[in-house]
Order: structure tokens, then C-alpha cells, then sequence
């Protein structure tokens, strides 16, 4: 285990080494920040002043040790366009697009893993048959045009719901959270269910395959001639067994929400970090694209570590090595 | 595929009323953006035809049903959304094409190869393949749209470079089996060069699971780039997508102006719902382990 553990770490930051070099070195023959940071009648000497100030003139090997070097005490540099720690900017912004994957997510596996079920358990029922087609019209369903019509029906038209920004935010344990207080909670219900028909639709479709087969296997059987009730094989038997992929699928998705993130919050303009990652992508502002990428990555890593802890806790018939 | 097989592979395909539906969908999109500067009533990006007086028109089809100018309304600098809704589906279709046929050849080349050649060549290529998978598609793709700008050859490579992984890999494990066949032995036996054992003789027999999964990602496809071009980060405003469209819809929406934001989201999910129902169908008939 503590073999397994170790190689995990040192794979981990090989792939961040790659991370960080594979953007280096694009954001690098990408476009010079400083046209747009000045205006256009700057004059020559300012260009090279500021260009000396943000240690843009110097050769490419330089800039990217010293990037590493500061990266590795936790300074990804400063941003252009705010003057603040890179750092800082996104890590300030991470509770709110915490906020709104999982609550995304708690609404994709409340109404899900129900759905899917009974999608399985009564296939030809008509309900199963409206829950499947759903299904298929929520994958193929764009996501920000979802979050569009959505905006269209509930803030536009029934004027019901507010359609951009947070509201107001409580502090909580040091961190800003909004569904604490109505306002908040109602500026959250569009941008999450926004993210949650897609996840939605993958959870019915997976728990659906699962425990159709499931459901054919032996130790179903055995326990339905022993003479439990139908709803105990169900729910307690059948459920525990499909629950293994459906906590792994969870898992990654958390990731991907995070990253598709950046276009409900362009959306809804929710203040997270996928919002400050387009933004800052438009107005040049490289370091934080860079450390965007860079804490992304980093959470994925680890989220995907975390994955792997987790199955092997459910299903003790897989080892690790 | 003989002429049996083709009749076969109908009779198979076409037991599957959603399939149909799909196939149907899928080839009126492709002919109406084919046809589309013979179909539309208006070439939307010649500035000669665009007039001012009649931006912001709401559509009218709804109450007197014509095929009609103007008939799904207008933008903001007078353009007929219909018109501008079947150049749009061009071009997502282009991209979506174009960007799956290049990932496809790229990826089961290198798949392929690291199927063939085992080793070290091949730890390297899934190696790289397994780290890309542990990032979200929209997260790569963004990134290399974010770093160099927009452009419609610049999205078809970075849709390319995020899909190529699924057919490498599909590749490498049909060739893995292909290559204890003893065909392969023959050949190898009769001194032909390795580059042509790949590429004469194995490549014709992996194919078919790709073009499965070409079918499945050309929708995949197409909605992540109507995703970046929504974001501002994809093909660029001259040549707008339907993801531009609808883009530029959404920042007319709060004036009321639904049918900007609305008629090409539908166009696109038109495209995307009859590729995934035609991908589906084409993946249960041509795995040989769902034959009854």
C-alpha cells in the first residue's frame, strides 16, 4: 500500500511537470501580453520598461525555471490585469464553483440513481420508456444552450429566478457559501441545474445498464427463491453492487464539471474560476490562464487518487499496486 | 462489403425505427448545409444583401406559414436567421467532419503502431494517451484555443488533438488480437516490410469498430466546438457556427429577442441527436458480440 501510494505521488507530479511545460511553452510563442496591457500610443521606451518589469524580455529557459521555482513555494505570478497573486485570485474563487458542481452534482445522483433504477426494474413500462428517451435528449442536449433556454423560461419570461451573479453570499467556516440564504440559493438553482441534466442523463444510463445486469445474475436469483420481497432485492442487494462504477463515474465527473464550469459561469457570470479563466483568457492575462491550469490540473490528479482509494475500499477484490 | 452483406447490413439497420430517425436527421442536416447557398433565401455574409431596416424582426412563421424570408426573424444587422442558421450548420458540420476524419487517421496510425511495434514505443503512446484522458476534452481544447487564437483550421486541430486518444486506443487493442492471426505470420514470413504488413494488411481489418466510433464523436465533436465558439474561443466571427450564433442570440435575449439564441440551438440539436441515434444504431449492428 505505501509502495502504491508512493509511485501514485511521484506519477502525479511527472504529469504536473508535463502540465506545466506543455503551457509554458505555448502560452510562451503565444501572443506578447503588453500590446495589450498599454495603450496604443505608448511609447517604445514604456513597452520595454514594462516588458523588463514582468521579466518578459528574458530568455525562455530562465523564465520557465524561475516560474518553477516559484510555483514550487505556491507563486504562480502575478496577474496582469489585477496586480494580485495568480494564486490568490483563483483560490478565491474555488468555493463558488465548488458550490455549484456539487450541489450539480447531489441533484444529478438524487434524481438519478431513483430513475435509472426503475427504468431497469420495469423496462417496458412507459415511464421507463419517457425516462430513457430524456435521457438521450439530455446527452445530446448542449450545455450552454440548456443553461439559455433555461434563462429564457425562468428569468426572462416568468421572471421567477435571477439568471446572473451569485447573491448574497454567508460566511461559513471561513468560507463564502450561498445557498445558506435564500438569495443565494435562488441565484444557484439555474446554473446547477444547468450542469445537472448532463450528469443527470449519464447516471440514469449507467445505473440502468448496471442493474439490468445485475438483475440476470446468480446471487439475484438465489435470493429471490430464498423469498426476500422484491423491493429488499432491490434495494439493498442490487443497489450495492451497482454502486461501485457510479461512485467511480462521480468521482471523474467532478472533474469535468469543474472544467465545463467555465461555460455555465460565463453564463450565468458566477463568479468562480471558470469565469475568471475565460475572462482573463480574452484579456491576456497569462499567469492566471497559467496557475488556472496548473490548480485545475492539480485537483484532478488528485481527485482521480481519490477515486481509486475509494474503489478499492468498496470492492476489496481489487488490489493496488 | 459484398452486395449481400450491404443488403444484410440494411435489413439489420433499418429494424430500429430510432436508427432511421437518426440516419433521416442526419442526412437532411448534411443536405441542407450542402445545398445551403441554393436553399437559402439570402447569402447572410454578403454585406450587399444585409439591410438595417429589417434587423430585429421577429419570426413569422408562427403566423402564416410560409417558406419565406425572414421567416425564423433576424439578428441585429439584418440578417435571416434561416439563412444564417444553414451557413452556421455548415460549418459545424465541416468542423465536426473534418476534425473526426483527421483524429481518426492520426489516432489509429499511432494506435496502430504501438499495437505492432509492443514495448517501449507502445508504454509511450498509451502513456501519454492514459495522462490526456485524465483531463476533460473542453479543458485541452481550450487551452490550445486560448493560446493561439481563434481560426476554423486552428479548432479542427484542436478538436483533433482531444479525440485522437479514443482511436488510438480502440486501434491498439484490435491490432494486439490481429497480430497472433496467420495472415500476419504470411506476411512477415515472405520478408514484407513491417510499415506495409500495418498498413496493407491489418489496417483493413481494425477498421470497423473506428468507424463506429468515428460516428459517435462526429456529434461529440460538434458540440465541443459549437461549446468553444460560444465561449468566444472558437471558429471566428466571419465565420460564424451555429455555436456563434447562438452566442450571439444570448446577448439579445434580455430585450426579448428569443429566436436568435433559440432557432440554431434547435438546428444544432437536430444535428446532434440524429448523429448520436445514427452512431448508436451503427455500433449495435456492427458489434459481432450483440449478433443474435
Amino acid at each position: 500500500m505505501f509502495g502504491y501510494l508512493l509511485k501514485r505521488i511521484l506519477q502525479s507530479l511527472v504529469v504536473l511537470l508535463c502540465v506545466s511545460f506543455v503551457v509554458f511553452v505555448m502560452m510562451y510563442h503565444s501572443g506578447d501580453p503588453v500590446e495589450m496591457l498599454l495603450p496604443p500610443e505608448a511609447t517604445q521606451k514604456q513597452v520595454q520598461e514594462l516588458r523588463h518589469h514582468l521579466g518578459l524580455d528574458r530568455p525562455f529557459a530562465v523564465q520557465y525555471w524561475t516560474f518553477l521555482k516559484n510555483a514550487l513555494g505556491g507563486d504562480l505570478g502575478k496577474s496582469f490585469v489585477f496586480n494580485q497573486p495568480a494564486v490568490r485570485l483563483i483560490v478565491e474563487r474555488i468555493p463558488a464553483t465548488l458550490e455549484l458542481a456539487l450541489s450539480a452534482i447531489f441533484l444529478a445522483m438524487i434524481i438519478g440513481i431513483p430513475a435509472g433504477m426503475y427504468a431497469a426494474v420495469r423496462p417496458t413500462s412507459w415511464p421507463a420508456k419517457a425516462i430513457m428517451s430524456g435521457s438521450l435528449l439530455g446527452i445530446s442536449l448542449p450545455v450552454f444552450w440548456l443553461g439559455i433556454i433555461l434563462v429564457l423560461t425562468f428569468s426572462v419570461t416568468l421572471g421567477w429566478l435571477p439568471s446572473s451573479g451569485r447573491g448574497e453570499t454567508t460566511m461559513f467556516a471561513g468560507i463564502r457559501l450561498g445557498f445558506l440564504n435564500m438569495n443565494g440559493f435562488r441565484h444557484l438553482i439555474l446554473p446547477s441545474l444547468t450542469i445537472a441534466v448532463f450528469q443527470l442523463a449519464l447516471i440514469i444510463r449507467l445505473v440502468r445498464a448496471g442493474m439490468m445486469e445485475v438483475m440476470l445474475q446468480d446471487f439475484i436469483k438465489f435470493l429471490k427463491a430464498k423469498g426476500l420481497s422484491q423491493k429488499k432485492v432491490i434495494y439493498i442487494h442490487a443497489l450495492k453492487n451497482i454502486l461501485i462504477p457510479v461512485v467511480t463515474i462521480i468521482g471523474l465527473q467532478l472533474g469535468n464539471i469543474i472544467a465545463f464550469a467555465v461555460v455555465t459561469e460565463s453564463i450565468f457570470a458566477w463568479p468562480g474560476m471558470g469565469k475568471l479563466v475565460i475572462d482573463s483568457i480574452h484579456g491576456l492575462d497569462r499567469p492566471v490562464v497559467l496557475a488556472y491550469l496548473l490548480i485545475v490540473s492539480l485537483i484532478f490528479v488528485i481527485l482521480n487518487f481519490i477515486v481509486d482509494l475509494v474503489y478499492t475500499l468498496l470492492d476489496p477484490r481489487i488490489r493496488l499496486r | 462489403m459484398t452486395r449481400e452483406a450491404w443488403s444484410g447490413f440494411w435489413e439489420d439497420f433499418t429494424q430500429s425505427p430510432s436508427g432511421v430517425f437518426g440516419a433521416i436527421l442526419t442526412l437532411l442536416c448534411g443536405l441542407a448545409a450542402l445545398l445551403a447557398p441554393f436553399i437559402s433565401p439570402q447569402n447572410p455574409y454578403d454585406l450587399t444583401q444585409l439591410f438595417l431596416e429589417k434587423s430585429h424582426l421577429g419570426p413569422t412563421l408562427f403566423k402564416d406559414w410560409s417558406y419565406s424570408h425572414f421567416m425564423l426573424g433576424s439578428d441585429g444587422q439584418g440578417r435571416c436567421m434561416y439563412s444564417a442558421i444553414l451557413y452556421g450548420m455548415r460549418i459545424s458540420l465541416y468542423v465536426g467532419l473534418a476534425s473526426t476524419l483527421l483524429s481518426a487517421t492520426f489516432g489509429t496510425l499511432v494506435g496502430l503502431l504501438a499495437g505492432y511495434a509492443g514495448g517501449k514505443t507502445d508504454a509511450m503512446i498509451m502513456r501519454i494517451a492514459d495522462i490526456q484522458l485524465s483531463f476533460p476534452a473542453i479543458l485541452i481544447a481550450l487551452t490550445i484555443m486560448a493560446i493561439w487564437g481563434q481560426g476554423l483550421f486552428k479548432i479542427i486541430i484542436a478538436i483533433s488533438v482531444v479525440n485522437w486518444v479514443f482511436y488510438a486506443r480502440t486501434a491498439r487493442g484490435s491490432t494486439l488480437s490481429e497480430r497472433e492471426k496467420d495472415y500476419v505470420d504470411a506476411a512477415r514470413a515472405i520478408g514484407m516490410p513491417a510499415t506495409l504488413i500495418m498498413v496493407k494488411e491489418m489496417l483493413p481489418n481494425i477498421l470497423a469498430p473506428i468507424i463506429v466510433i468515428g460516428t459517435v464523436r462526429v456529434a461529440n465533436a460538434i458540440i465541443l466546438e459549437s461549446t468553444l465558439s460560444f465561449l468566444g474561443l472558437g471558429v471566428p466571427i466571419t465565420e460564424p457556427s451555429l455555436g456563434s450564433l447562438i452566442y450571439e442570440g444570448y446577448q439579445e435575449l434580455f430585450s426579448g429577442e428569443w429566436w436568435i439564441s433559440m432557432f440554431p440551438g434547435i438546428g444544432l440539436m437536430i444535428i446532434v441527436l440524429g448523429v448520436n441515434l445514427l452512431g448508436d444504431r451503427l455500433r449495435d449492428v456492427l458489434n459481432p458480440r450483440l449478433k443474435r
